[in-house]
């Protein structure tokens, strides 16, 4: 058995809560901001937009997972979220 | 996490699969079986077999009249009327009704009211059949897949949503993991222990991928958007009564007048509808009958239309006249009805919707497949103190034992609840929460078991109390019923639900009962190279 630095164990950890709550933010974050730009009926923008935040979420776990490391993961998916929210918070003001 | 792309993804499909694994299993096979939950629910309620075995003699029109009919006696202040005609997949008239909530119920109490707010006719006769034995049938199983049970339905889907997103996140990975995917499915390489069960597993999931991936992403979208609210905040903020209006147009719930106003026959409705549709409607729901604002909407299947949205025509129920129609929806709606109709799969006919079930139980055995190469490969890593005759650590014990409960308990679970179902006294008090308890005493029993024994031996056992349970339920159902096989292979189209049950359980045992003697002999091969006592240590599968 080789056995499991601390170190590793805490990426690890890092990496699964970057995932799971850091991405669902994100694509929460993600997905209103494509519902607000999709040039479509208010309907059809929020159900697009839904459809794909699955897609989105995915990806973004995966990501979260392949890149080279825990840091960076969580460096991405915060500069993403914040980006991404300061967007759709200019967005919400304009409209 | 480790170095290169296809480690780290391997890395994600093992652990994103591994940790909802047991619930996928529940979730697959009660989807599975939901695929014919009409059938089950019919084969559960014997009392109306033999009406059914009848040809009809009144058409679907005199049929309507007959139960709007009753209604208009037993239920005339009801909030709504829910009347099926009998059609390809069912051969009786059901009808049942909500009526307004009374002050103080509780959720538990309407909907135990609203199960005995129904009866059923004979089309042949129009007269009630037999009263059917108290049961929730295939609902139970359907419901299971999604709401689980002994919790609120919410708490349910949220641990259901995130059990197929990891589910999602395990095939994607799985899939960047394989460098020669095509290959992969082509490869198989028996009695080579895990390699065979990593064999197993690509065959698995590589042969229905399209499926599994379909299943799992559009079983996500029937719920989107409670999963994802964020859009719908963006654009309609809080009102979300708005988006739901706006995305089903054709759900529109019509207020009572408070007003009252007789209802207008409905025996020209279905005739125009069936002069439009070229076929007969098949679901009629009146909202607030005897109400100025009755609203009659005839619904008839989707036919091979992939939308989950049954095309239906509205009336007015005070006049009788035509309102609306299904209103044609733009392209992304349509979308998102079509998949949603995927996972459903109501427009599938006798051949689809068998090859839609055989998919499902490659999903169940590619989640299987899939939960004990876990326990193969990591037993692995104990190669040399399991040689000394040490233990395995504590996470592959576990791993092995829920293994067993799922993999193996699970179909003794399923065959308990149709037992019971045969088995409890037909005039027993609360008998639908009886059949589900027994479901889960017997689940219960076998995960229980399988904790404290997680052995070969054990996964013999599970295996085979379950082939036999399963098996045997043909016999049973000979006992206790008159529609056993001897009968409804011969028997009229409408028996051919209750043969194709008792003959599909009697397959699936027979497979549990081939898993269980494979094992057996594997042990004795074991047994034969190893002394008796190294062999009474193997913990299961690991050579297999």
């Amino acid at each position: 058995m080789t056995t499991l630095t601390w170190r590793y164990r805490g990426g690890v950890a890092a990496r699964a809560v970057a995932a799971i709550a850091g991405g669902y933010v994100l694509t929460a974050i993600a997905s209103a901001l494509i519902a607000i730009a999709l040039p479509l009926p208010r309907a059809d923008a929020v159900t697009l937009a839904t459809l794909l935040s699955f897609v989105v979420y995915t990806c973004v776990i995966l990501w979260v997972f392949a890149t080279s490391s825990a840091l960076r993961a969580w460096i991405g998916v915060v500069g993403a979220s914040s980006v991404l929210g300061a967007l759709l918070w200019i967005a919400g003001r304009a409209s | 996490m480790k170095d290169g792309l296809r480690q780290s993804m391997a890395w994600v499909h093992t652990w994103s699969g591994l940790l909802v694994c047991w619930l996928l299993l529940l979730v697959f096979m009660g989807g599975t079986a939901a695929y014919y939950k009409h059938e089950i629910t019919f084969w559960m309620k014997p009392e109306l077999h033999k009406a059914a075995d009848a040809p009809s003699r009144v058409t679907p029109t005199e049929s309507a009249t007959l139960a709007v009919r009753e209604l208009q006696q037993r239920a005339p202040k009801a909030n709504a009327w829910f009347l099926d005609l009998p059609h390809e997949r069912n051969p009786l008239i059901y009808a049942s009704w909500t009526n307004p909530p009374k002050k103080g119920m509780t959720r538990e109490e309407r909907r135990a009211a609203f199960r005995t707010q129904n009866f059923t006719l004979d089309p042949m006769t129009g007269e009630h059949t037999a009263a059917p034995r108290d049961t929730r049938g295939g609902e139970f199983l359907y419901r299971l897949h999604f709401d689980l049970y002994y919790m609120s339905a919410i708490w349910g889907r949220w641990i259901v949503g995130i059990a197929a997103m990891a589910m999602l996140v395990a095939i994607i990975s799985g899939v960047i993991t394989h460098k020669r995917i095509f290959k992969d499915f082509f490869t198989f390489r028996p009695k080579k222990g895990q390699r065979s069960w990593l064999d197993a597993h690509n065959a698995t999931a590589v042969l229905a991928l399209p499926f599994h991936l379909m299943i799992t992403y559009t079983g996500l979208v029937t719920l989107m958007f409670m999963y994802m609210p964020a859009p719908t905040k963006a654009l309609y903020g809080t009102e979300q009564n708005a988006m739901f209006a706006d995305v089903f147009p054709n759900a529109e719930r019509v207020k009572p007048a408070k007003q009252s106003a007789p209802l207008a026959d409905i025996a020209p409705m279905l005739l125009q509808a069936e002069r439009a549709w070229g076929v007969a409607p098949t679901r009629i729901v009146v909202s607030n009958p005897n109400d100025a604002n009755a609203r009659v909407a005839l619904h008839r299947p989707s036919g091979q239309q992939l939308s989950n949205i049954e095309p239906s025509m509205t009336f007015d129920g005070a006049s009788g006249a035509l309102l609306s129609e299904t209103a044609p929806m733009s392209t992304t709606l349509d979308a998102r009805a079509a998949i949603y109709g995927l996972h459903v799969a109501h427009f599938a006919d006798t051949l689809l919707r068998a090859l839609f079930f055989v998919c499902g139980l490659a999903g169940t055995a590619m989640v299987a497949t899939g939960a004990l190469l876990w326990g193969v490969k990591e037993r692995q890593k104990y190669a040399k103190v399991l040689a000394k005759g040490g233990r395995v650590g504590f996470g592959v014990r576990l791993v092995d034992a829920l293994n067993i409960g799922a993999i193996a308990g699970l179909p003794i679970a399923f065959a308990a609840y149709f037992w019971a179902n045969r088995l409890l006294p037909v005039e027993m008090a609360s008998r639908t929460n009886a059949e589900a308890n027994v479901f889960f005493i017997a689940w219960g029993v076998a995960a229980l078991l399988a904790q404290i024994r997680p052995t070969r031996a054990m996964w013999r056992f599970q295996l085979t109390a379950g082939a036999v349970l399963l098996a045997g339920i043909p016999v049973l159902n000979a006992f206790t019923t008159d529609s056993h096989l001897g009968v409804t292979l011969f028997g009229g189209p409408a028996l051919r639900a209750v043969a194709g049950f008792d003959i599909v359980v009697l397959l699936l045992g027979l497979l549990l009962g081939w898993a269980a003697w494979w094992l057996g002999r594997k042990a004795k091969k074991q047994a034969a190279a190893k002394t008796p006592a190294q062999a009474a240590q193997t913990t299961p599968l690991e050579a297999a």
